[in-house]
C-alpha cells in the first residue's frame, strides 16, 4: 500500500534522536514498525517524520544491575525470549513474549513500541504493572523515571509525550518467594487478548493488573488486600476474586459483551493468581 | 546538530547476494520495493496489515513481514527472498512441498517457505508442534495446513 508521504531520519545517538523529536512537528519514534506501519497504512496515524531508533544499540541491551533487570526500549521481543538474564530473573516476560503475534512480528517488534502503543489489549501493559516495573524517558531537559501505572495515561496515550523517547523498562529482579502469573483469553492461540490478568506476588504481597477492560490496566487492588494471608489455594483465590467483575466497566465488542468480559476477567484473575502462588512455592 | 530527515533515499541493500543501490522514496514499503523495483515477484502482498504472512522474507537471517518493513529500514541489510532459496534446483524443503501437496492454489507458499527454511536454519529437525509455532505467521486460505506441517516435518527428517 501507498503510505501518505513521510520523512525519515536515522540518528546514531540517542541524543540525536531526542533532538530531531523535538525540533519537528509530527515526529514520531519508529521502533520495530509492527504496530506503527500498519497504522499508517489505514491512515490513523499520520507521523511527518519518522526517527528510525533501528542504530541505537545501547536501546537494545538487557542487562542485570544490582536487583534490576534493564530492557533497553529497542529489545524485539524474539530478543527478550532468547535473554538469559530475563530467562534468570524475570522469566515471566520471556514466556509472555512468546505468546505475542507470530515469529515475523517478535523478529521485529519492541517491547517499547508495545507499550507505548498502548492498545488495550496488548500483553504488556498490564504485566508491567503487576511487576512494579518503571520506565525511563529522555527529553531535551533529562530524564525521568515513571512507575507502569504513571506511564498509561489512556488508549493509545502514555506518559511519552512531544519530544520524548522512551529509553529502558526496569523489572524488579525475582528473588526467593516471588511468583508471577498471566492469563486471559484469545482470539486464537497467540492472537489479541479479549480480557487478560497479569498477577504477580513478593513475599505475600500482591499485584494484580486487568488488561482489555479500561482504557489502561486496571489494579484489582480488593482482590490484592483479600489475598493477604490467605493460603492461596483454589477456594481463597475464588473466594477474593468473587464481585471483582462488578466493580469493573468494561468495553463491549463484536468479541465480548460488557457482562461476558467480567466474567473473562474473573477467570483470567483466578487463573494468574493460582499460577503465581505455585511459582513462589518454587 | 541532528541529521535532516529526507523523504527519497538512497538504499544499499543485499537481495539474494546482489547489492543493490536504489533512490527510493521513504514511504516504500519493503515489499513494493522488492517487487516494483527489483521485479522480484515471489514475494507475495497477501493482506497488507501484517497478519498474513505471504510477504515473508528474511531480513538479515531472521523472517520478517516485509509489508511491515519500510525499505529504508532495510538498507545496510540483506534480504533473502523466495527466489534466493533455491535458484535453478528446488532445494528439498521446496522438494518436501511438491511431494505432500503441500500447496493448492500457491498464494500463501512464498511466505511458508520463508518461514519454514528460518526454522529449518534454526532447527534442522522440528516436531510437528515446533513447525506450527514457526507458521502461525502464515495463513493459508485454501486451509492446506496439514499437508504443510507434514512437508516441514519431513524436510526436517530429510525424508523429502
Amino acid at each position: 500500500m501507498l503510505l501518505r508521504e513521510v520523512s525519515y531520519a536515522r540518528p546514531s545517538t540517542v541524543e540525536e534522536a531526542v533532538s530531531l523529536l523535538t525540533e519537528h512537528d509530527g515526529a514520531r519514534a519508529l521502533a520495530g514498525g509492527q504496530t506503527l506501519v500498519n497504522v499508517m497504512k489505514q491512515r490513523a496515524a499520520s507521523p511527518d517524520v519518522l526517527v528510525d531508533l533501528a542504530d541505537l544499540d545501547e536501546l537494545r541491551a538487557i542487562s542485570v544491575s544490582g536487583t534490576t533487570l534493564e530492557i533497553g526500549a529497542m529489545a524485539t521481543l524474539a530478543a527478550i525470549m532468547r535473554s538469559s538474564e530475563v530467562d534468570v530473573s524475570r522469566p515471566i516476560l520471556a514466556t509472555t513474549a512468546a505468546t505475542v503475534a507470530d515469529v515475523q512480528v517478535r523478529n521485529r517488534g519492541t517491547l517499547g513500541g508495545n507499550i507505548c502503543v498502548n492498545d488495550p489489549t496488548n500483553h504488556f501493559p498490564p504485566l508491567l504493572v503487576a511487576l512494579g516495573a518503571s520506565m525511563t524517558i529522555r527529553s531535551a531537559t533529562g530524564e525521568r523515571v515513571v512507575t507502569a501505572e504513571e506511564f498509561f495515561v489512556g488508549v493509545f496515550e502514555t506518559a511519552v509525550g512531544e519530544g520524548d523517547l522512551l529509553t529502558r523498562i526496569s523489572v524488579p529482579a525475582a528473588g526467593k518467594g516471588t511468583g508471577d502469573g498471566m492469563a486471559g483469553v484469545t482470539l486464537g492461540a497467540h492472537g489479541t487478548y479479549v480480557a487478560n490478568a497479569a498477577a504477580s506476588v513478593v513475599d505475600g504481597t500482591w499485584r494484580i493488573a486487568l488488561g482489555c477492560v479500561g482504557a489502561v490496566p486496571h489494579r484489582a487492588t480488593a482482590v490484592e488486600s483479600a489475598l493477604e494471608g490467605t493460603d492461596v489455594d483454589e477456594a481463597a483465590v475464588r473466594s477474593a476474586v468473587e464481585g471483582l467483575g462488578d466493580t469493573l466497566d468494561p468495553p463491549a465488542d463484536v468479541h465480548a459483551s460488557a457482562e461476558y468480559r467480567r466474567s473473562l476477567a474473573e477467570t483470567s484473575t483466578v487463573r494468574a493468581v493460582l499460577q503465581a502462588a505455585e511459582k513462589a512455592r518454587g | 546538530m541532528a541529521t535532516t530527515p529526507v523523504s527519497e533515499k538512497v538504499v544499499t541493500v543485499s537481495v539474494n547476494g546482489t547489492t543493490y543501490e536504489y533512490e527510493v522514496p521513504t514511504r516504500r514499503l519493503l515489499v513494493h520495493f522488492l517487487r516494483d523495483d527489483l521485479a522480484l515477484t515471489g514475494t507475495h502482498i497477501g493482506c497488507d496489515t501484517g497478519s498474513c504472512g505471504a510477504c515473508t522474507v528474511h531480513l538479515n537471517g531472521v523472517p520478517v513481514k516485509s509489508c511491515a518493513v519500510l525499505a529504508v529500514q532495510a538498507d545496510g541489510a540483506a534480504v533473502t527472498t523466495v527466489e534466493g532459496l533455491g535458484g535453478e534446483e528446488l532445494t528439498p524443503l521446496q522438494q518436501s512441498f511438491s511431494d505432500h501437496h503441500a500447496l493448492q492454489c500457491g498464494y500463501c507458499t512464498p511466505g511458508m517457505l520463508m518461514s519454514a527454511a528460518a526454522l529449518l536454519d534454526e532447527n534442522p529437525s522440528p516436531s510437528e508442534e515446533d513447525v506450527k509455532i514457526a507458521l502461525q505467521g502464515n495463513i493459508c486460505r485454501c486451509t492446506g495446513y496439514w499437508n504443510i506441517v507434514e512437508a516441514v516435518v519431513a524436510a526436517g527428517k530429510g525424508a523429502a
